[in-house]
Parts: C-alpha cells; structure tokens; sequence
C-alpha cells in the first residue's frame, strides 16, 4: 500500500466531510446548542464556583462536538446513496473511518477552543499546564469523534436512528463523569460507576491543566484515552469490515 | 503484474479486468457462483442479465466495494483486495446506486473527486472545465446538485469517473432512467474514453445499446455466465430464430404455412410470422403457396436473429 496515497485519501475525506456535514441540523443541535444548553441549566440560579466546574464544563462541550459529526456521516452518505461512490474511490475502509474521525476531532477541538478562549479571558480562569491542557484537547477530541463513528458503524440508511442511538449513549455518560459532582466527592458505587466512562479521564486531565486538582495521574488519564481510541476505532473497523462482507 | 495474453501488432497487451472464480453469497442465496471474465485492453464489455441475474453484486465485486467470498478480481493486474489503493487508481466507476453529493456544487463534486486521484490543482481545474463542457453543464457549475434533474446528476457522475481519465472504466447501468439527450452524451462520453484507451465495462438492460456499443458481452443469469462471445457471435448461436414476415391481401389459416423448415407460425398483427431454420426455403414455399391459392403477397421481410433473442433464451425463466 502507498502512504502517499492512504494519507491523500484520509485528508480528501476529511475535507469532504468537513464541508458537508459541518452545517448540518443535527450537528449544530446536539455538538453546539446542546452542551450549552445543559451547563447553563446546571448553573444559572446555583452559587457554583466556576473555576471547580470549568473542566467539567469544558470536557462535556469537547465530548459533544467532537462525538456529534461521525454518526451522522456514514448513515446520511447509505441514505443519499453516495457511500457506494466513495468507497469504490481509492479509498479503504482506513481512510473512510479516520477520515470521519478526524472530522469530528477538527470540529471539537476547534469549537472547544473558542469556547475555552473566551471564557477563560472573561472569566479569569487558571491555567496550570498549556502543554497537558493542548494534549487533553488532542486526545479528547480523538476519543469521542472515534465515539461517533463507532455509533456510526451500525447497519442503517436513516440518520435519525443514529442520532437517538447516540443521544442514549451520551446523555447517560455525562451523568456519571464528574462533569456535575466533581469526582473527588464521590465514592462506592459512584466513584466506581465514574471509573467506567472515558469522559471521567478528560475532565480530570482537565482538572489538572487547568486548575491543579485532579484526582487521578495525568499518565493514567492519557492511557485510559489512547486505549478509548483504540478500542473504538477496532470495534469500528471491525462492524464496518462486516457491513462490507454483508453488502449493506 | 497480471498474464500478458492480447497480442497486437507484436505489442503485448495486458488484460484490463480479470476475475476469475468470483463467489458471493447472501445467507442461503448464492448472487454470483463461480464467475469468471477477461476483458482485453481497449475493449467495450457488455455484462448483460434479467433483474436480480448477479450483475451488480459482480460488478461491486470488480470495484472493490464488496469482499468476494471467493475468487479474485485484477486491474491491470493488481489484486482489488489485496492492494485496492493501487486497483482503485486505475478506475473510474459510476454505481448503480451511486449518485455524486447534493450539498456540492456540480464543480466541486469533480474537484474534490480529482483530489481522490492525486491531480495537481492546475489539472484539475482544466480537466474540470474540459468534462462539464462536453457534458453541457458548465452555466450550472457553480450549482448545488440538489437542484438538478436526474439526467444532469447522472452526467456530473459520469464526470467524476472520468475526471482521471482512468484505463479502466466501469459503468453499472449508467442511462437508466435518462432522458434521450443525456442518454446520448453518456453514450458518446463511454465512446470518446474508448477511443481515448479507456477499457469499458458496462452493464445495461437497453439490448440495443449493448449491441451498438460492445465488442465483447456476457450474459449471466442466475448467478452464472451463461454465453459470452460478440454480438454477433451471440446472435448467430440462435440462428433458429429467425423468421419470415408475410402478409396476404385477404386472411389465411395455419395451415398455409405446414412445411418442412418451417418450425411454427403465429398471428402478428394484421401480418404473419413464420419461424424457420431456413428463411431461404421457408420464402419460396409462401410465393409457391401464394401461387397456388391466388392470394397477392402485400409485403415479405425476413428477419436476422437479434440479441434480443439470445438474450432471451439464454435467460428463459429467470
């Protein structure tokens, strides 16, 4: 296999994707409006301390946008018949499944760092570790745009299917990541629960860049991510390679 | 690199497409068993078949986009499964039920497909004006797709799979449904990338398209080839077939056309038809007959067996 043409074949994808779904309903819905929409619930009319709910905050808009671009690909290109096109182009199943992923990372991580700019400009926010914080927004945004395309890999033609499927998954998830309750006042069967989700590890990677209070290691955090990647994006392949072997 | 099996002019010559042994099965249902085709280079190949025959599980065999369960495809000898980046390069394929994106415009659905390809901007942009001229769309390159008719999107399609000018083209059912001027661009576009050296693969249901365009066609029913050879060729396999148009100037029964080589006879219209293995005999016993029972003969035509025929007997009950 020629590199040159792999890595051609995942930036032509990306860039496809980055100028057709980006404007998307269903992207802006549930990557822009949603998150907002839940942290200003959770902290209008409550005396938060903000500082101690930032990473929290910041952690659910890059888990959003960043997850909210891949479930839509794939089932909207099978409903509008031009997935058969794209794959018979000289691309792989790689180039197709990296190609989204890095999509869904370039929109969370450009929309999260707007957000982190001005808040933290207008909020005085703290910063502990630039470096640590730039490598949470990397590996954040890889983790769950390789989230979105794994929910993307299921067999269907009707985005809206999709969108639920990722509305069940995600929703339960920033219930139980220290997004709402910082995790360092949970314990049992929470603190258990908690351990169980990806995003508990960015937002405590977060709470270490950010303001110094993290309750795990940053290495742990960083290798709990990079096996969250690699595992969605093998069970990705994995589903997708079999939708191709069905023909569907 | 794959047989060197044409020879022309001393030149050897690859095969473009070679797939040998191809399997595919859906749960209990066998689409493609044991299919096999070479198609020379510079040819047209026809692949003919009913609806639901096994064409285009074939062809999304041949392009990559379905895992065969057995059996191998080679592009201008490179493996499709085995290093697909570098089979894919040589094709340009338009899908059945492929379309090209509605939220790009007519240019930019080329652009980016060239960018597939590795063409440098200056390339592209040429060859982009270059194919939306031919194809008579350039007032609308600069529309989105969505707002064009079907005829039109198929015509940007086309232009995608030709933006490379790729050796290979493939085309599934490429006029379905088209009106008759974009049906005659497409046509011409297949016969402008032959001439160019493109080798072409097309499947179509449109019998008479097939026989103008091909030199070579397959007919697969059921899963299986069943007959492959040129139009001709096909066709002179159901020489029996042929037949003797005949009308009188007054109404005769069946049994004027009771004779030897005559194999049956049957109402058409206000005329007869009379099958026979022999249109030369079968000719001479009507002007006898005529002769005999002083009817006037108001018209005879005989009638060279077509691919219409062929097709429909090797696909009988399908």
């Amino acid at each position: 296999m020629d590199p040159n043409v792999f890595a051609r074949s995942i930036l032509v994808i990306t860039e496809k994707n980055m100028r057709i779904y980006y404007f998307k309903g269903p992207v802006v819905v549930f990557g822009l409006l949603f998150p907002l929409i839940m942290f200003l619930t959770f902290f209008i009319g409550r005396n938060l301390d903000i500082v101690l709910f930032f990473p929290g905050f910041l952690g659910m808009m890059l888990f959003f946008t960043a997850s909210s671009v891949g479930p839509l690909i794939t089932p909207w290109e099978k409903r509008e018949k031009t997935y058969e096109r794209l794959i018979s182009l000289p691309v792989i199943l790689e180039s197709i499944i990296i190609g989204d992923l890095l999509a869904g990372a370039i929109f969370g991580v450009a929309i999260t760092t707007i957000v982190f700019v001005v808040c933290a400009e207008l909020l005085h926010l703290p910063l502990m570790n630039a470096g640590l914080l730039a490598l949470s927004f990397v590996l954040g945004s890889i983790a769950f745009a390789a989230l979105g395309t794994l929910l993307a890999s299921p067999t269907t033609d009707n985005p809206s299917n999709i969108m639920m499927l990722s509305s069940l998954v995600r929703l339960p998830l920033i219930f139980v990541s220290g997004i709402f309750i910082p995790l360092g006042q949970l314990s049992g069967w929470e603190w258990i629960l908690t351990s169980l989700s990806p995003l508990t590890y960015l937002v405590d990677l977060f709470h270490a860049s950010l303001n110094g209070d993290a309750v795990y290691p940053p290495w742990l955090d960083i290798l709990a991510l990079v096996i969250v990647i690699l595992v969605f994006i093998g069970s990705a392949k994995v589903i997708q390679k079999r939708n191709l072997v069905k023909g569907i | 690199m794959g047989l060197l099996c044409n020879f022309e002019f001393g030149t050897p010559r690859m095969d473009a497409i070679e797939a040998k042994n191809l399997r595919k099965s859906f749960g209990p249902v066998t689409a493609v068993d044991d299919v096999s085709i070479t198609i020379p280079e510079g040819s047209i190949f026809g692949f003919l078949g009913p609806n639901g025959a096994g064409k285009t599980t074939t062809i999304r065999m041949m392009t990559g986009v379905l895992i065969p369960d057995a059996g191998t495809v080679q592009i201008l000898g490179t493996d499709v499964n085995k290093d697909p980046l570098t089979a894919k390069l040589k094709l340009g394929v338009i899908p059945e039920n492929g379309t090209v994106y509605s939220d790009l415009t007519a240019e930019q659905n080329i652009l980016i497909t060239a960018k597939f390809y590795g063409m440098d901007r200056a390339s592209r942009e040429s060859r982009t004006g270059e194919i939306l001229a031919r194809l008579g769309l350039m007032e609308r390159r600069n529309d989105l797709v969505r707002t064009f008719s079907k005829g039109m999107r198929q015509r940007i399609s086309v232009a995608c799979a030709i933006v490379h000018s790729p050796p290979v083209l493939i085309l599934d059912e490429p006029t379905v449904g088209l009106d008759v001027y974009s049906r005659r661009l497409v046509i011409e576009t297949v016969r402008h990338m032959n001439r160019e050296g493109s080798t072409i693969l097309l499947t179509t249901h449109n019998i008479d398209e097939a026989n103008a365009l091909c030199s070579t066609i397959s007919i697969i029913n059921r899963g299986k080839i069943v007959a492959t050879g040129s139009p001709e060729k096909l066709k002179k396999t159901f020489d029996t077939s042929r037949y003797v148009e005949v009308s009188f100037d007054r109404p005769v029964g069946h049994g004027l056309f009771s004779a030897p080589g005559i194999t049956r006879a049957e109402p058409w219209g206000d005329k007869w038809r009379v099958y026979t293995d022999d249109p030369d005999r079968a000719v001479k016993h009507l002007a006898s007959v005529a002769e005999r029972e002083h009817l006037t003969i108001v018209s005879i035509a005989t009638s060279n067996p077509t691919l219409e025929e062929a097709f429909v007997k090797l696909t009988a009950g399908a």
